[in-house]
């Protein structure tokens, strides 16, 4: 309430959302227009990223706790017809996983600083264009709009993928492609048979308009799968995750740290189980189960990789699994779990991404099985690994437990004990891998690889980066309620409500 | 109570050692690192101590206690609601003195032992940090608060298992460590849904107040949680069949195999069922499972103790035999018994490990103990403070040993017919028990030396003074008795059988310890007769009985076991069957199946690799300019040419 007075800053309310989804966009032409002279794109995307991720932040700032409904909404005509509405707006759902985009990019473009020699021009441009696009998803209540955003996201992830592609780029490119392109097909056409039979692609009503149940079973049903289908391809859901572990392997760092999870979850949360209740408490069950298998067999596949990417790879199925399963448990407290969940991956991962790419500039491979022996070696990277692996397997005061017993104890008293228990040995499994993990990569007696270079620890931009995510870690830990109170004030699915009202 | 405890600053002060020698101690001095590491320990120790006598003082004290104190929400959503909240009990007020205390004598020991090192500031960091969360495990008012100190003290002990990261044996035994105790925490955090689930909260009171309400309430879903904490408590505690961890754990420097695989993070095991004792009370099923489980560990340890001849191996299943006492005691209900020989256990096991520390010392490093012999003279102090904790774990009159393992004795024999059978366990195992450590203390200090490129020297005095101490409280640590002990701890464990009231007591007690005094006189008469009178004689034993033999000395082939069942087969289902035949046959099969229609947009696809950077910023302008068509066109128009009209609802 002390900002109230504020009238300055309160006078960017109604179009922060703007601002926030234009920036980057704009930073992309500056980008273009600019000679690629040395780092200088580079520095015009950190530049823009700062500023951006400073303007996601007055979002929760000013976000009103207790008030229903969206927050910082615009809703404009944009186009008559079909009526396509410049609609945006942040409810509790998607507060953080703009802040997340907006944290996220400049991780991303100090990882790429240096993994990124050539092109680099065209490569912060369509960062930024990418940028731009999450920001949409997660912002946009039109349902063409949302879905311009959806498309866009994935076309300058394609093309960064077959140009920068470590190994093997077009081929994990036409994978990622044909993996996600094609199921947006489906979607498209149900947004427009939504409209068809509603003349709207506003997302308030159209939620009302379905819950009346005025449209026809059938195709709605339909309808919502293709959704669902587009949603769990992007995830990924077992077992449509058959791009993941080719896409992280070959994909720039910093893209490949945004590519799975939060675009498919989120969309998840909003736009099948927000949009289609009913159509989704009657394929549960089947995610459910699909989740639990995907939390195991991921975490099995990732025990026996012997590439670090691939490794990645599937234990982001495990941990993507973990969340859907939280999704579509279908409780109040399981999707709290899940949508915090969502960030404490998502940092954790991308702390991941950045130190393994640190790796990979150093030493020029993924190959586990040729490191060994690096912690004495670089002390501050092995540092920084261990909490990040901690973080990851869910140690207790580090962010992912939370979100993690959030969701295995809702899904064991709300949904399935003996999932929850089969879901819960992914617990075990997380911590097998992941410290074999930095056993072979940073302990045992130095290896030819290790020796061959000078010590070579952690750069400033390197540290600047992984330590605050490190101590973000530790705060998302300790302090949930920060979080959480804004997660708690969405706008729900309107069958979600009862557990909740305590 | 008037005023704040201030329990906070018991975990914090060593997590601000951790913080500042964690971060900064390699640029520090040294003496800096000491000093810091020292203080936080000793300031943590020094406000247990200012609080328990202010309350003796106070004759108020059985009053005031417990003392909760919260210090604000930790995740409150939903239906949950935990707190950092911090309980000062008896309980708790016992359990912080033994690791505080004794954890305050291991780090001045360890500026001796350590000096040498490379990462000492390493070292005491992390010591600092098990310090931190062994005192939030004790102090935890709820059981998620606990985890949080379960799962943390098993951080700390992969880390300091670990600390010689560059020898691979002690990286695996590490991550050994880790995982194995990730497989009771995971029965553990079953057991803490089914509480949620149950009791609707995680706080130990109000758990203990719902089962107060509802007496008739017992066995069923009160069996499956307690079976739950149980398998948590066995992978921290070291039990059948999660103990594989704690012989390996050996590779660890000596210090923290006294502080943390002895004396306090493998006895939280046995604090935790204490602290849950009311829901284990419930279940009659589950109390026998802690004490058949206890006892079985206890006599299954105590054989392979025999024949291990790395001193601290031997040391190492003598704290899972000595903590299957523990359990045994818990399991039949007596847990201030139990509670008791964890705290002379403390004393004594710790002091076996230091001094064993220093006989390693003095050896320049040697562990095997066919290599000692004759050090009787060259190190007497260490001599003297190991053969006064080699009586009390043997359980000689008057050591601390003999009061709290005839406590548990006692007990075990007074608990029905199965009792007699647990107590009979317990009497062979004292045995053993009596039998291992005299030939370790012959082996080490007797004879002729059979090592002579060595010259062993006494440690310096920040080792002895921690020996020394922890010797005195090995003879005198049991003299309070375990009536005292119990009546101190009534308030939270429940009363306990007092032998002095009940019928005939008395006589069955002294009974009872003349006959374990005696089982102990017999190990050591063994002992003496093998390793003293013939030497020779353990080589033809052994060459006499060459299966039993090799059995003990591969310990039952169980590493072998789980390797075998679990490991292997979980490693080669992954890789052959999940990763071969379904991720890459069914399901990449799949999908290029269906991509097969798609081959087309592969082929245009294949344009991309042209590398011509024209050619991709004109697939992006294609690409935006289909998002234009898509916004642009008319669809109403181009839909009603389908026959589809819009606006038929809504609006």
């Amino acid at each position: 309430m002390a900002w109230r007075g504020n009238e300055k800053v309160n006078a960017i309310n109604p179009s922060i959302l703007t601002l926030i989804l234009l920036l980057p966009l704009a930073g992309a032409g500056l980008v273009m227009l600019l000679p690629d002279r040395g780092k200088l794109p580079a520095w015009i995307t950190l530049f823009i990223s700062l500023i951006t991720f400073g303007l996601t932040l007055h979002l929760p700032a000013y976000f009103a706790l207790g008030q229903h409904g969206f927050q910082f909404e615009i809703n404009k005509p944009w186009i008559d017809s079909p009526a396509i509405f410049y609609h945006v707006g942040v409810d509790g759902l998607s507060l953080w996983l703009v802040v997340l985009v907006g944290l996220l990019a400049p991780v991303g473009v100090l990882a790429s600083w240096n993994a990124i020699k050539e092109r680099r021009k065209i490569y912060y441009a369509l960062f930024l264009v990418q940028q731009t696009a999450m920001f949409g998803v997660f912002i946009s209540l039109d349902l063409m709009l949302y879905y311009g955003f959806w498309e866009l996201s994935l076309v300058p992830m394609a093309i960064l993928i077959a140009m920068y592609g470590r190994k093997d780029g077009p081929k994990a490119a036409i994978k990622f492609f044909l993996f996600t392109f094609i199921p947006s097909a489906p979607l498209l056409v149900a947004i427009l048979w939504l409209y068809a039979r509603t003349g709207s692609f506003n997302f308030s009503d159209l939620q009302v308009l379905i819950a009346s149940g005025s449209l026809p079973a059938t195709p709605l049903a339909w309808v919502a799968l293709a959704f669902l289908l587009a949603f769990a391809v992007k995830v990924p859901v077992f077992p449509l995750h058959g791009w993941l572990a080719d896409t992280f392997s070959e994909a720039p760092v910093a893209l490949a740290m945004v590519v799975a999870g939060k675009l498919g979850l989120y969309s998840m949360l909003r736009f099948h189980v927000g949009l289609f209740p009913d159509q989704a408490r009657a394929i549960a069950p089947l995610l459910i189960a699909l989740a639990v298998i995907g939390i195991l067999y991921g975490a099995c596949l990732a025990l026996v990789q012997r590439d670090f990417w691939r490794l990645l790879a599937f234990a982001a199925l495990s941990h993507l699994s973990l969340i859907t399963l939280g999704i579509y448990g279908l409780t109040f407290t399981g999707w709290n779990g899940a949508i915090y969940q969502i960030l404490n991956h998502e940092t954790i991962d991308a702390s991941l991404f950045v130190l393994l790419g640190v790796l990979e500039i150093r030493y020029a491979t993924s190959q586990i099985a040729s490191y060994g022996g690096l912690a004495n070696k670089i002390p501050r990277t092995a540092t920084l690994f261990v909490i990040t692996s901690l973080a990851m397997i869910g140690l207790p005061m580090l962010s992912s437990f939370v979100g993690e017993f959030l969701i295995l104890s809702s899904t064991f008293t709300g949904v399935s004990r003996g999932l929850a228990i089969a879901a819960t040995l992914g617990v075990i499994l997380s911590a097998a891998y992941m410290l074999w993990l930095v056993q072979r990569i940073f302990y045992g007696p130095q290896g030819a690889l290790a020796a061959s270079r000078p010590p070579d620890d952690l750069r400033i931009g390197e540290s600047a980066v992984l330590w605050p995510l490190a101590v973000l870690m530790l705060v998302m830990g300790l302090a949930p309620s920060l979080w959480m109170r804004t997660i708690e004030n969405r706008v729900s699915a309107i069958h979600i409500h009862q557990e909740g009202q305590r | 109570m008037t005023g704040s405890l201030h329990l906070w600053l018991i975990p914090l002060l060593p997590f601000a050692g951790f913080l500042i020698n964690g971060l900064l101690g390699r640029r520090l001095p040294k003496a800096l690192v000491t000093a810091v590491a020292l203080l936080a320990s000793l300031g943590s120790f020094g406000v247990v101590l200012i609080n328990v006598f202010s309350m003796l003082g106070s004759i108020h004290m059985p009053a005031s206690l417990p003392v909760v104190e919260t210090f604000g929400t930790w995740i409150n959503t939903g239906a949950l609601h935990i707190d950092f909240s911090f309980v000062l009990d008896q309980l708790s007020i016992i359990m912080l003195l033994v690791v505080t205390g004794v954890g305050f004598l291991i780090h001045i020991y360890s500026v001796g032992y350590m000096a040498h090192e490379e990462g000492y500031w390493r070292f005491f960091a992390y010591m600092n940090l098990f310090m931190f969360f062994m005192t939030v495990l004790v102090l935890a008012g709820n059981a998620l608060l606990m985890f949080v100190g379960w799962e943390g003290v098993g951080l700390a002990s992969y880390l300091l298992i670990g600390f010689y990261f560059q020898r691979t044996s002690a990286a695996d035994a590490g991550k050994k460590a880790f995982i194995v105790n990730r497989i009771g925490d995971f029965g553990f955090l079953i057991g803490l849904f089914l509480l949620l689930a149950n009791f609707g909260t995680l706080t130990f009171s109000e758990i203990s107040a719902k089962l107060a309400a509802n007496p008739a309430w017992t066995g069923g879903v009160l069996t499956a949680i307690a079976l739950c904490l149980l398998l948590g408590a066995a992978g921290k505690s070291a039990q059948l069949p999660l103990y594989v961890w704690l012989p390996d754990a050996m590779e660890g420097p000596t210090p923290v195999s006294a502080l943390i695989h002895a004396a306090t993070m493998v006895t939280a095991g046995v604090y935790m069922i204490a602290r849950t004792h009311t829901l284990f009370d419930r279940s009659p099923f589950a109390l026998g499972v802690v004490a058949i489980v206890g006892a079985a560990t206890a006599l299954f340890a105590a054989t392979i103790g025999l024949v291990q001849n790395d001193i601290k191996r031997v040391l190492a299943y003598s704290t899972i035999s000595q903590l299957g006492y523990m359990f045994l005691g818990c399991g039949v209900a007596a847990y201030s018994a139990a509670i008791f020989h964890l705290m002379t256990h403390a004393f004594f096991k710790a002091l076996l490990f230091l001094a064993a520390g220093s006989v390693i010392h003095a050896m320049g490093g040697e562990q095997d103990l066919r290599k000692m012999g004759g050090l009787r003279n060259k190190i007497p102090i260490t001599f003297w403070t190991m053969t006064a904790a080699v009586l009390a774990i043997a359980g000689f009159f008057p050591f601390a040993g003999f009061f709290s393992k005839d406590a548990i004795l006692y007990e075990a024999f007074q608990h029905g017919g199965s009792g007699k059978v647990l107590w009979f366990v317990g009497v062979v195992t004292a045995l053993l028990t009596s039998f291992y450590m005299f030939r370790l203390w012959y082996l080490a200090f007797t004879g002729e030396s059979r090592s002579h490129d060595v010259r062993p020297h006494e440690s310096p005095w920040s080792m002895l003074g921690p020996l020394s101490l922890l010797a005195l409280l090995s003879v005198v640590g049991g003299w309070i008795g375990i009536d005292r002990f119990g009546s101190f701890l009534a308030p939270v464990l429940g009363e306990v059988g007092n032998s002095a009231t009940a019928p005939g007591g008395k006589q069955l007690d002294i009974m009872l310890s003349i006959i374990a005094v005696a089982v102990a006189l017999i190990g050591w008469f063994i002992a003496d007769r093998l390793y003293r009178q013939k030497p020779d004689s353990p080589a033809r034993i052994a060459a006499a009985l060459p299966t039993g033999y090799s059995v003990l000395v591969h310990k039952y082939y169980v590493d072998e076991i789980y390797a075998m069942t679990i490991v292997r087969p979980l490693l080669f289902m992954s890789k052959y069957f999940l990763e071969w035949v379904v991720d890459v046959g069914l399901l990449g099969g799949a999908a290029w199946m269906l991509a097969g229609s798609a081959t087309l947009s592969g082929a245009i696809l294949q344009r991309w690799q042209s590398g011509n950077l024209r050619s991709y910023a004109a697939w992006l302008a294609v690409g935006a300019a289909a998002l234009l068509v898509f916004v642009f066109v008319p669809w109403s128009t181009v839909l009603a040419n389908f026959g589809i009209h819009l606006g038929m609802a809504g609006q």
